[in-house]
């Protein structure tokens, strides 16, 4: 790990301004669909399982064709999705429901978002595959 | 402003999970993701501490929001877990996501507790 080389300070620097775009992306939801403190997160509920969504999607493209940026995965993956979603928040929206006394909620958002994930992930990747494919070899 | 102090974190945030992961995989291999488990913990644990203090409206905006939000992830703990899945690595996905879950709350508890403990020093 030598940040002194140039392709690894400029990977580090596509994944900080990817991961402020995503992050501002996310403020901005947090911000726009606030929820009560015993309520269901839906703001960083639909944050985390758009965010994996688009990375089975980015992930279907950037494995499936022959030539992709070098900085395509650092910075739409690691910064902007990456930055996008958070699990620090899914874990404090967890821990605010519980201490609100709705510990239903908080296990129905903890059990949806982490199964919802990973079905995203897949959705992504098995919407996406076969375009590429196609798309990749004329 | 709010989003000015959100940017900064998020711009410290996101290259430090990038050099955790490959400083993981570097020390450990690819083959279970402990790269995005670390800083999943870690963050949920340093966002619980600064929410139960409670920090500022702008330290929350910068290490809350910008680093916290940034450093920790979803979507690559979502694709790290489906490719362990379809490498046929179905327990180590399992052990990924009842670790992730349980030590991130765990993380974020014990940061609260830190918070309380802090606010009754003199």
């Amino acid at each position: 790990m030598s940040v002194a080389d140039g392709g690894t300070a400029r990977t580090v620097a596509a994944v900080s301004a990817g991961g402020m775009l995503g992050s501002l992306a996310r403020y901005g939801v947090a911000e726009a669909f606030p929820h009560a403190p015993g309520g269901f997160g839906w703001a960083m509920f639909a944050v985390n399982v758009s965010g994996c969504l688009l990375i089975g999607v980015l992930m279907a493209v950037i494995t499936g064709r022959p030539r992709v940026h070098p900085l395509a995965r650092p910075f739409l993956g690691v910064g902007v999705l990456g930055g996008f979603t958070s699990f620090s928040a899914y874990a404090l929206d967890v821990q605010r429901a519980f201490q609100a006394g709705a510990p239903g909620v908080a296990v129905a958002y903890l059990v949806a978002t982490v199964v919802c994930a990973p079905a995203a992930v897949y959705a992504g990747l098995r919407v996406t595959r076969p375009l590429v494919r196609r798309g990749g070899r004329p | 402003m709010t989003a000015v102090l959100v940017l900064l974190g998020a711009a410290v945030g996101a290259p430090l999970r990038y050099l955790a992961d490959q400083w993981a995989r570097s020390r450990f291999g690819g083959g279970f993701p402990w790269g995005t488990l670390g800083v999943n913990v870690f963050g949920s644990g340093l966002l619980g501490l600064l929410a139960a203090l409670p920090a500022g409206p702008g330290l929350m905006a910068f290490a809350g929001t910008g680093l916290c939000g940034a450093l920790t992830t979803y979507s690559t703990f979502g694709y790290e877990t489906l490719r362990l899945l379809e490498d046929g690595a179905r327990w180590h996905a399992l052990a990924n996501v009842a670790a992730s879950v349980t030590a991130a709350l765990a993380a974020a508890a014990a940061g609260a507790a830190a918070a309380h403990f802090i606010a009754v020093l003199p």
